[in-house]
């Protein structure tokens, strides 16, 4: 067993160095501006005094390298610096937003994983069938849709004249746990509609894949029932490229959470980042950059890690 | 009761949509030359519609000054007028004609959105192709770029840069274009990756054959079908992620037409139950549902998959 | 069913059965009314080259047929229950309960996410026949009867654990775990090495006698099938050509197909006069040492090619027959050791070599669907040689090309526009030669370039080899694993075993003793057409 604890040692670390690389890109993107950035944050309102109070704030009358050690170790001390626009520090600005945007990913992918997980699994055990054919439709449909687009649906049927759920997801004080749910239930769905189609439809594919493997041939001709073929014969199989898919569509509810956020005025991360990057607000950008790339790399690790467990192949080795 | 008069209207609708798949199918068999008939007959109604949708998109892309009853940019009433027989779909926040940006919208979106792609194929599959046949360090240095490129999800990565170099088109091209290139490069690699492993590759490399015939003769011919899939799909990627953009304000920018943009100036009228805000989302919806269903057929057809 | 054979009652009827295959969207027949009986206890070889429809008519006994093949006809009854009209469920009832099949490939048929007791235990459990314990008390037992080793233990391995020859055994166990009254084998040994082969055969057959166990036994070799089955039923085609038993089949067959079946190993090459001592070989291999990463595959390998005379390169899977032809080709440079051509030393890699010295060593290969690019027409794939080395363009380069095609005796005007796809196995296997040919080389690589073939397509080629040979004086380096190949076309022989030589010389001395042991079991191991071969065989290798 020691060597697959060595596979996943190194692909910890890999993913280490991938957020290293990461926050460099992310800071050093402010660098390949052309120009000076103070100056061209502040436009018109550029005189010499305050471009050099931006530039000080920014520390860009410092070598680089000296400001990103500076920067890195902040970061790592939990302190991303002072918001441009309005000067408080982005920390206060993020610390409650997170965990709201981390509240709507979750409830979206509370529903959506196993939802999707099943219709997959129905998909490939009646493909061919109408069902088969209408939900692959469907999927192929939702896939297209922008994500306000769905999101405006929703609101126009179930939030507009008869108003069963508010389009407002704002909440003020500190609501009770189903008020929460109560409130989000229309981001959260927009979300999981976007999601659960390309996990349905890639869970199908992937056992569909393998039904002409030989084994599970073998598997039918020892009489076995088809819902036994496909969970337990075709389905371990499949975990590797299932499992990838759901972390990629995890992944994405972080970047959909950005539109979906603006829609229904929902106060995470998301709206803070669009807000930040009208007014070119840099340290604000670069955490909320840096905070949702941390969450896309680890759960790509925690992915890879899982797909490997999940492979007897690489964890009994002969 | 809604309800079922929604679900009238929606069978009626999507009823409309496969005659009028059937009727394109018809007609293009019996019009185009022996091997395009072949695999014409292959496509599935919502493929056809798919092909029939997509050469409307061209011609009125190609055609709107010519189709639009207005300029795109004119004011010609009030705001939020509604629907008459003058302004078919009505004025929006600005009073401008909101038939004419919506025939207007279809050049600029999937314009920019093509030629976004156009350029992120060009790069991306170069790139891809050249690792994969060379290999070695190369094949290294571009995959771990890429990798890293990669783990920084492609919205955030795309408001970052957009932050950093400002909302041009130009700017909004480059930038798309080079984070959607390294999906490109993935794919391409990985496509090619699975053909150099191949006797004939062997054969040519051992008969002497550089570089550039290398890939042009022996590799791309075969990495083709796989690779136009992914064009569609890729194009639906760009497509909505530059409407989701200019949606938050950092797309395009006015006064240009565009269906993003269209969504946002006026989503207050959704509230007031009125539809038409969300016209530009359904050409988008529509664009990119009528590629998705072509690109479907050609992936099922190339994969030879009989389930 | 009252119907006798030796006192034991029918088991399993077919008559006229039909089966009907889809492709591009059409359905054709494949299977076109075969009739079959076969009695309890009894066991039918049934044979044919590939496209005869054997493993569908044998899938068909279990009421089965792969996606995209319908039965369209005909009666099957199985003990007394019509197949044809039986429920699915009912079907499933019997398939591995009463019905067991074991596969071609045991690696491929395994399911790589379970242990190997887990998919033992799976039938007998899930069909009610015995609880999970005696499952698997009976297990160890048959795996011990299978004679596998470790036989306690080695069922909580997984199959990636487990070498192919005991997969096959241990398939074939679980094949019998419900003690069904009969079961197809689908050429269970057609991808293991000879060597191995053996073991597995004796291993069936005596299992099956033990539990008297009826069986279909399906394969494409003549030999193979004479020592497991009673009776034999020649296929051609979805047709039966003949049917009858086992001895007299093989003595006295009434068809034409079946007697040019049994004629194929006839064709041997002429005796060639020896190599004068002072002619320098067109090929030297130089004690050669090469191999991947940090693993040595090929050992100080040591032989000589002659023009106009055919070196074949004997050896089983892993023997190192293929990385010899990579170094030779310079796609792998040796650690030790060189090449020499016509005497002069070549650069290892073949990156570093002339474009005459590349064009000087041609290479055909095993899988003629992968070495020629699917997107290229015949006059492209053979064309660019003599394009790119000999400088041809327009009419001569097309006279060129129509040449060749002529040499491999396919009509121009019918071939040279065609894709790969719109060509038979053996008709690709053609191009690769007049891809080789098209360089006008000195010295041809071989690699496997029958193995994938039906022997009377095979049989073709060997002798199209044979006279390019004479005809353009060329050296060939012939790299099989199949004896009766190496009697039809070689001069000399090269045996090797674990990335060494470990006997070579004429082919006159090879097939006479005294032998190296690793050669004398390998010679012994080829199955004979005598139906008492393997049982001499094994009772002679236990005395000995």
């Amino acid at each position: 067993m020691s060597h697959i604890w060595s596979m996943i040692a190194k692909r910890l670390a890999l993913g280490l160095l991938t957020l290293f690389i990461v926050s460099l890109l992310i800071f050093g993107a402010t660098e390949l501006l052309p120009g000076d950035f103070a100056e061209e944050f502040l436009g018109q309102a550029a005189t010499p005094e305050t471009v050099a109070a931006i530039r000080r704030e920014l520390g860009l009358d410092l070598p680089m390298h000296t400001r990103y050690i500076e920067w890195l170790t902040g970061v790592l001390q939990g302190d991303f610096g002072n918001s441009l626009s309005n000067r408080r520090p982005v920390i206060e600005l993020i610390s409650t937003r997170l965990g709201n945007t981390l509240f709507l990913a979750l409830y979206a992918a509370a529903i959506a994983v196993p939802l999707s997980l099943m219709l997959g699994i129905l998909a490939a055990l009646f493909r061919n069938s109408f069902f088969d054919r209408f939900s692959n439709a469907s999927a192929l449909t939702s896939i297209s849709f922008p994500e306000f687009f769905v999101a405006y649906i929703l609101i126009f049927w179930l939030a507009g004249r008869g108003g069963m759920f508010p389009s407002m997801a704002s909440f003020r004080g500190d609501p009770s746990m189903a008020e929460m749910l109560y409130r989000t239930f229309l981001p959260a769905l927009t979300l999981t509609l976007v999601v659960t189609a390309h996990m349905m439809r890639m869970t199908r594919a992937a056992i569909i894949n393998l039904l002409a493997s030989p084994y599970i041939e073998m598997a039918r001709l020892k009489g076995m029932k088809p819902m036994r073929v496909i969970v337990k014969h075709a389905l371990p199989n499949a975990l590797a490229p299932i499992i990838n898919v759901i972390a990629l569509n995890l992944a994405y509810l972080i970047t959909g959470v950005v539109v979906v956020e603006v829609v229904f005025v929902f106060p995470g991360l998301g709206q803070l980042m669009v807000d930040s990057v009208a007014a070119r607000d840099m340290p604000v950008v670069q955490a909320v950059a840096l905070i949702f790339a941390a969450a896309y790399v680890l759960l790509n690790l925690t992915a890879d890690v899982l797909a490997t467990l999940s492979n007897p192949r690489l964890v009994h080795r002969r | 009761m809604g309800f079922l008069t929604g679900l009238f209207w929606f069978v009626v609708v999507i009823a409309g949509c496969m005659a009028a798949g059937w009727l394109f199918r018809t007609i293009a068999i019996a019009v185009t030359p022996k091997g395009v008939k072949k695999e014409l007959r292959t496509a599935p109604l919502t493929a056809s519609f798919g092909m029939l949708m997509i050469i409307i998109y061209i011609f009125v892309a190609i055609f709107a000054p010519l189709i639009a009853p207005f300029p795109e940019r004119m004011v010609v009433g009030p705001e939020y007028m509604p629907w008459d027989q003058v302004h078919l779909l009505g004025t929006d926040n600005l009073g401008r004609d909101m038939l004419s940006r919506l025939i207007f919208g279809a050049r600029n979106t999937v314009g920019i959105a093509f030629a976004t792609t156009a350029l992120a194929f060009l790069i991306g599959s170069i790139l891809g192709l050249l690792a994969a046949t060379v290999g070695g360090w190369l094949d290294q240095v571009l995959s771990r770029a890429v990798d890293v490129l990669m783990a920084i999800p492609a919205l955030i990565f795309s408001l970052l840069l957009l932050t950093i170099f400002g909302t041009s088109v130009i700017t909004l091209i480059l930038v798309i274009a080079v984070i959607d290139s390294t999906r490109v490069f993935r794919l391409a690699r990985s496509v090619a990756l699975n053909i150099v492993v191949m006797d004939y590759i062997e054969a040519a490399k051992l008969r002497g054959e550089g570089l550039w015939r290398l890939i042009t003769r022996e590799i791309l011919p075969n990495a083709m079908a796989p690779l136009v899939a992914e064009f569609g799909l890729r194009f639906c990627f760009v497509f909505l992620a530059i409407s989701a953009l200019s949606f938050l304000g950092l797309g395009l920018q006015p006064p240009m037409a565009d269906w993003g943009s269209m969504v946002k100036e006026n989503a207050t009228l959704i509230a007031f139950g009125d539809i038409t805000p969300l016209l530009p989302a359904v050409a988008i919806a529509l664009l990119t549902v009528s590629v998705n269903f072509v690109v479907d057929w050609q992936l099922h057809r190339a994969s030879g998959l009989k389930e | 069913m009252t119907e006798q054979n030796n006192g034991k009652p029918v088991l399993l009827t077919m008559k006229g059965l039909r089966i009907e295959g889809r492709s591009d969207e059409t359905w054709s027949e494949i299977v076109h009314g075969i009739d079959l009986t076969l009695h309890k206890g009894e066991v039918l070889g049934l044979i044919g080259e590939s496209g005869a429809g054997k493993s569908t008519v044998g899938l068909a006994a279990m009421g089965f047929t792969r996606d995209g093949c319908r039965i369209s006809g005909g009666e099957i009854v199985f003990d007394g229950i019509d197949l044809m009209k039986a429920s699915e469920a009912t079907k499933r009832d019997l398939r591995g309960k009463r019905i067991a099949y074991v596969a071609q490939s045991a690696a491929a048929s395994f399911n790589p996410a379970h242990k190997l007791m887990d998919q033992y235990c799976e039938a007998p459990v899930q069909h009610g026949v015995m609880g999970r314990n005696e499952a698997e008390s009976d297990a160890v037992d048959l795996y011990r009867r299978m004679q596998l080793p470790e036989p306690d233990v080695i069922g909580f391995r997984y199959p990636h654990q487990v070498s192919g020859g005991q997969l096959q055994r241990a398939m074939t166990a679980m094949a019998m775990a419900c003690r069904p009254d009969l079961i197809i084998f689908d050429e269970p040994t057609t991808a293991l090495d000879v060597t191995t082969q053996i073991e597995v055969l004796a291993a069936i057959r005596n299992i099956v006698e033990q539990f008297d166990t009826a069986a279909i036994y399906i394969t494409h070799d003549l030999a193979v099938v004479a020592q497991m089955a009673d009776r034999i039923k020649v296929l051609l085609k979805g047709d039966e050509v003949e049917e009858a038993d086992t001895r007299s089949m093989l003595s006295a067959p009434k068809e034409d197909y079946t007697k040019s079946l049994w004629a194929v190993r006839s064709h041997a090459r002429a005796e060639q006069p020896p190599v004068a001592a002072d002619k320098t070989p067109v090929v030297s291999v130089k004690n050669i040492t090469a191999g991947y990463g940090a693993v040595d595959v090929l050992m100080n390998v040591n032989f000589d090619i002659h023009e106009r005379r055919t070196v074949a390169v004997v050896g089983e899977s892993g023997s190192g027959k293929s990385t010899t032809a990579r170094v030779i080709t310079g796609l792998l440079p040796p650690r030790q050791g060189e090449i020499l051509f016509d005497g002069k030393v070549l650069p290892p890699d073949y990156r570093r070599r002339t474009r005459d010295q590349l064009r000087q060593a041609q290479m055909i290969y095993q899988m003629a669907d992968t070495a020629l690019n699917p997107k290229l027409r015949i006059r492209e794939l053979i064309g660019r040689p003599a394009q790119m080395y000999l400088g041809l363009q327009g009419k001569a380069l097309t006279d060129r090309i129509r040449n060749l095609l002529d040499l491999i005796e396919l009509e121009p005007d019918d071939y040279i526009d065609r894709l790969p796809a719109e060509l038979s196995g053996g008709q690709k296997q053609r191009i690769g030669i007049a891809r080789a040919l098209a360089a006008e080389p000195k010295f041809i690589i071989c690699d496997e370039v029958t193995s994938a073939l039906d022997q009377l397509v095979a049989e073709g080629i060997l002798k199209l080899l044979d006279k390019l040979q004479t005809e353009f004086d060329l050296a060939y380096m012939f790299i099989t694993h199949d004896l009766a190949t190496v009697k039809a076309i070689a001069d000399e022989v090269v045996v090797m075993k674990e990335g060494r030589v470990v006997e070579q010389g004429p082919k006159s001395e090879m097939f006479q003793p005294p032998h190296d042991p690793y050669t004398e079991l390998l010679l012994s191991s080829v199955p004979e057409m005598d139906p008492d071969w393997l049982t001499d065989l094994l009772r002679e290798r236990e005395s000995g």
